[in-house]
């Protein structure tokens, strides 16, 4: 599918806050809100643009349960040891590229810009989300959620989730 | 050689065990270490054989900061060529990776050989009998820079020296071993990222080096017991200290206070994961081992850590730069369920991995902290002052005394 497909007004409006409302809650540190985000079978993965293309599986974070999602932000906040930071997220140009039943393959651009305590604000990462979304009953749910970094290299590390 | 090193940096007493803070940021002897360890008596790492698999593939790298062309020519055999045109210096091959018959300079068109040597210049007898290169140009005399390798096991190195041992005599026995276990049933990669870190190369390779942190600094490493001083493990080092190995076996963790009275921050009651399936791996090697972190002088990495099988490779890029490269890789004899896990735990490595992204972040800090202060040292007298092999635990920093051996050898300081 290269481009995108008619879609009811409401299944669009529920996939878009899905997205924005996703970069809000890690923008403003609700980090603990993260896992809700996703239905209960549910897989987040970063790979770079590289490997994907490559098709390679080996991501930088590779999370395939939702208990995964919710170890990652408790290791964030109780055990990894980092310099504090907060990101700041752009997303544009969702489109909803195919449909299968209740579930919708949607693309999305982003941009994430990471300032951190002292004030050194950088582009951090770039690249597309590529999500499946089931909208059941009014609500949007990702369930598999996979962000293909344009660049291989990443700055020193990556704790807070894209 | 003109610069007299010694003019460069004065090395404080103690051998090894004191580290002159100047060394992680002055340019001069970043340019040295270039010169001496990079260009010196060492076996490079640049690629996995697989990754050129076909005559004239190719794929780009560095030894150091030198460019090099890793290829596959046409007879079949493993090159190593500096990627540098011998008219120009230019870059000869652009792109990362790739597929060629022969390598042509795009600014004026010399073309040479997979192996390196001169076929042809552009216009070299001139136009219309003008210009052109002189008589006694000689083609064979000007080819590109092709450096000694050596493939082993599917890993491919590379050196500029030609005094410098055969590779596995060069790594020693023990060294070998611990290659042909981890890697000797062949490769299968899984993935490849860069983690780009805002300090000295060798402050990240002194962290390799460094099995008196990884239980302290990794909370998630010790609250799951994946690594503990108090592990039945130690330290294997090359004669001269140069490459080592640093090792645990599961099943053997002793009662050990320090950890059990929750004196250490990396410690954590309560501290229990939703999905466990994180750190529950499969008995991969007869021997036990769960935990073994290679290096090989001056900056490559095998690692083991449980099930997550790696290779890095630590390139500087200026004296306050550095760039981690990794590949992440299975067997071919992984059963679906085995790759599943492998895939799983390497969320403990990378710039994302729990465990290692915070060996990404402690030496910019330390770069940072040692910034004015240039003339003192820092102290690796943990175990004592001298490289011997350590047997019996890994409360020591002798592996990073013996990297500084090394450094010291080739250095000539």
């Amino acid at each position: 599918m290269d481009g995108s497909i008619s879609v009811s007004g409401d299944a669009r409006q529920l996939i878009t806050d899905l997205i924005i409302d996703y970069a809000h809650a890690i923008d403003d540190d609700r980090l603990e809100s993260w896992a809700d985000f996703f239905t209960d079978d549910c897989s987040y993965r970063i790979i770079n643009r590289e490997n994907h293309d490559k098709g390679r599986v080996v991501g930088i974070m590779d999370c395939s349960s939702k208990g995964m999602l919710q170890d990652r932000i408790l290791a964030l906040r109780e055990a990894n040891v980092f310099e504090p930071h907060t990101y700041r997220h752009i997303v544009s140009g969702t489109r909803i590229v195919g449909q299968d039943g209740d579930v919708f393959s949607v693309e999305t651009s982003f941009l994430v810009v990471r300032i951190m305590q002292e004030g050194d604000m950088a582009i951090f990462c770039t690249g597309k989300y590529i999500d499946e979304v089931a909208v059941t009953g009014g609500t949007a749910r990702f369930r598999s959620r996979l962000v293909v970094c344009d660049s291989n290299r990443i700055d020193t590390l990556i704790v807070i989730p894209i | 050689m003109a610069t007299d090193i010694k003019n460069l940096v004065t090395w404080p007493d103690d051998g090894v065990s004191r580290i002159p803070i100047q060394i992680y940021t002055d340019p001069d002897i970043y340019t040295e270490e270039q010169q001496r360890i990079f260009r010196g008596p060492i076996w490079s790492f640049v690629g996995m054989a697989d990754e050129i698999a076909k005559p004239g593939d190719y794929q780009t790298t560095y030894i150091g900061d030198t460019p090099v062309i890793v290829l596959r020519d046409l007879e079949g055999d493993v090159q190593v060529i500096v990627n540098r045109c011998a008219h120009r210096g230019n870059l000869v091959c652009i792109a990362k990776e790739g597929h060629t018959e022969e390598l042509t300079c795009v600014y004026h068109n010399w073309r040479y050989d997979l192996q390196g040597n001169l076929k042809s210049v552009a216009f070299g007898k001139g136009v219309g009998k003008q210009g052109g290169m002189p008589d006694d140009f000689k083609r064979e005399d000007n080819g590109m820079q092709r450096l000694k390798c050596e493939v082993y096991a599917g890993l491919v190195f590379a050196t500029f020296s030609d005094e410098v041992a055969p590779l596995t005599e060069w790594l020693g026995a023990e060294m070998v071993e611990n290659i042909d276990r981890v890697v000797g049933r062949g490769m299968v990669l899984l993935g490849t990222y860069s983690q780009y870190m805002p300090n000295n190369w060798k402050l990240y390779m002194e962290n390799v080096r460094d099995s008196y942190h990884a239980s302290i600094l990794h909370m998630f490493q010790a609250t799951f017991r994946i690594n503990r001083l108090s592990m039945k493990g130690g330290i294997k080092l090359s004669d001269g200290g140069w490459h080592h190995i640093s090792y645990s076996i599961a099943e053997t963790d002793k009662e050990e206070s320090e950890y059990d009275s929750k004196k250490l921050r990396a410690v954590k009651d309560g501290y229990t994961l939703a999905d466990p399936s994180l750190v529950k791996g499969w008995r991969e090697f007869d021997c036990g081992t769960t935990l073994a972190i290679q290096s090989t002088y001056p900056n490559f990495v095998v690692q083991q850590i449980s099930n997550s099988l790696a290779l890095r490779l630590c390139l500087p890029k200026g004296p306050e730069e550095c760039e981690l490269l990794w590949w992440v890789f299975g067997t071919p004899e992984d059963t679906e369920e085995q790759r599943e896990i492998r895939i799983k735990q390497s969320n403990m490595i990378g710039p994302g991995g729990v465990i290692s992204m915070e060996d990404g972040v402690v030496g910019g800090w330390i770069q940072r902290g040692t910034k004015r202060d240039q003339d003192k040292s820092t102290i690796v007298q943990m175990g004592g002052r001298d490289i011997a092999p350590s047997a019996e635990g890994r409360a020591t920093e002798v592996s990073i005394r013996g990297f500084w051996q090394g450094y010291r050898d080739c250095m000539g300081v």
